[in-house]
């Protein structure tokens, strides 16, 4: 394990130009789908939490479900949308780094989602008398909910980030792992490892990892000691 | 009042800094000239032993065409190019391409090259395969002591061509799989990974096992017969069948290393001071 380590830091140390491009790929793809899936995610499960509507409880049980998406199968089934011969064809973004953001956006959207209905339904509850008193109209209790609990939704971007950047089953198929191009931490360390290159697939991990501490301790200390984000 | 970063500033610019530079590469390229890049698709043992690491760039100099290599099982490469997703196969089963040829979607079959394959096993050799010459009676030995054996289990060439071998020698693994034969379903490197760790027998191409880097007690105990040829094939897909395809850099490509240039390239690429891939275009 101490070769491994020391393996890793020479790597980063000696500023290996491909591991550095592959790390950047890694941060890049993952921010984005993160991104997009906060966008996305966040006021679809504010909506969930906030609102009383019929197939409420199905939407919260369905968000709930596709938290455990296999990312293999929705790779998969992204391919066949970006395939030639599938429906998404005229996008030509198989085989790029356009297709991972989309097939880790719909990887992580869910669980953002059921996140995010989670931390919202309390707050909504709380807050149901003073939006009432206020003649608050949806958008504004939306905005107000999403605003409130803003510190812990930070919390989870990042488990969103987490699932994304440690995801290698989806990546693969809809990027292909291809030098240069779409060749991310998590496709590399497959590739390494299936070269028997373990101690060097082990380093790329401690790498992997070592990003996700830093992106991590990033959002903690923009929360602050108290928690709360930048109050 | 403590100072305020507001939430909404902060997304923004995460979004923004996150954003531009995911969205960039592929404007880049597309903005780059010199054509669309060449999606080749082919197989692991030419991407893990760095025969493309050694090709592509030869290539792309001469030619100016940016080659993206996807590197899986030789079936995977055929089906994926079946429906369209690549524009030239680097594969190792004759049979499958050219039945993939004959259904209309390639527009040809070309020998490259050759490399063979080699039954690798613990050091102890408990079948006791390294006396023998005949890979079918090294099989026979390995199910008649029940050794473990694995298999790639994943319809990849290597798989393809270890089912003929099991036929040849009149036995049918598959009623002892989950026992002593075990049917991996993964990449060439992850399975020599796999027997090496389950101290089993394993049929690999030369290559892959040459700049395989766990071999521990691991070593070829069986090569040479000829029924262990490995022969390469380059297949542009038929742009006729599948409009999207860049055929002008398939056609460059497999004319490249058909030719003179790429043959001298394959025959340069050593590993260890060891020759692992035979040119043979033409031939």
């Amino acid at each position: 394990m101490w070769e491994i380590t020391v393996e890793a830091i020479r790597l980063i140390a000696r500023g290996d130009a491909e591991v550095l491009e592959i790390a950047a790929l890694s941060l890049r793809v993952t921010a984005a789908s993160v991104l997009a899936s906060c966008a996305i995610g966040m006021p679809l499960g504010a909506a969930v939490g906030a609102f009383a509507f019929p197939g409420r409880r199905a939407a919260t049980a369905a968000l709930s479900a596709l938290m455990g998406l296999p990312p293999v199968v929705v790779g998969l089934a992204v391919y066949l949308l970006l395939s030639a011969s599938g429906p998404l064809h005229w996008l030509d973004i198989l085989y790029s780094p356009a297709a991972m953001v989309l097939a880790q956006t719909l990887l992580v959207t869910p669980l953002v989602a059921a996140l995010t209905r989670e931390v919202v339904a309390g707050r909504a509850a709380e807050y149901r008398d003073l939006f009432a008193s206020l003649r608050a109209g949806p958008l504004l209790r939306l905005r107000a909910l999403l605003l409130d609990a803003r510190g812990a939704l930070a919390t989870v971007a990042l488990a969103g980030f987490g699932r994304a950047i440690a995801e290698v089953g989806a990546v693969i198929v809809v990027g292909g792992n291809i030098a240069h191009h779409t060749r991310v931490m998590t496709t590399a360390i497959a590739l390494e490892t299936s070269k028997g290159e373990l101690e060097l697939a082990l380093a790329l991990g401690l790498i992997l990892l070592g990003i996700s501490l830093g992106v991590n301790a990033a959002v903690m200390l923009l929360r602050g000691p108290s928690g709360a984000l930048a109050a | 009042m403590t100072p305020r970063l507001p939430f909404g500033a902060l997304l923004l610019a995460l979004s923004l800094s996150a954003l531009a530079p995911a969205l960039a590469p592929a404007r880049a390229d597309e903005d780059a000239g010199a054509g669309d890049p060449l999606i080749l698709l082919s197989t692991t043992s030419t991407e893990n032993s760095g025969l493309l690491a050694h090709l592509l760039p030869l290539f792309e100099a001469q030619s100016g065409i940016e080659v993206r290599a996807v590197a899986v099982g030789t079936g995977q490469a055929l089906r994926a190019a079946a429906r369209g997703d690549g524009d030239v196969l680097l594969t190792h089963d004759r049979t499958a391409e050219e039945r993939f040829v004959a259904e209309g979607h390639g527009t040809g079959r070309r020998d490259v090259m050759y490399n063979d394959f080699v039954l690798v096993g613990p050091a102890g050799d408990p079948a006791g395969i390294a006396a023998l010459d005949e890979a079918p009676a090294a099989l026979a030995a390995i199910a008649a002591r029940g050794a473990p054996f694995a298999s790639r289990g994943d319809e990849s060439g290597t798989h393809r061509a270890e089912m003929r071998l099991w036929a040849e020698a009149s036995v049918d693994p598959l009623p002892a799989s989950g026992t002593w034969y075990r049917e991996m379903g993964q990449g060439m490197g992850a399975v020599l990974n796999a027997a090496v760790a389950m101290d089993a027998y394993a049929l690999t191409d030369r290559a892959t096992w040459a700049a395989f880097g766990n071999k521990r007690g691991h070593r070829i105990l069986l090569e040479g017969d000829p029924r262990l040829f490995n022969p390469y094939g380059v297949v542009p897909v038929d742009p006729a069948r599948h409009p999207g395809v860049n055929a002008d850099a398939a056609e460059a490509f497999a004319s490249w290393i058909t030719g003179p240039a790429g043959q001298a390239a394959i025959a340069s690429f050593e590993v260890d001071g060891q020759r692992l891939f035979v040119p043979n275009a033409g031939s």
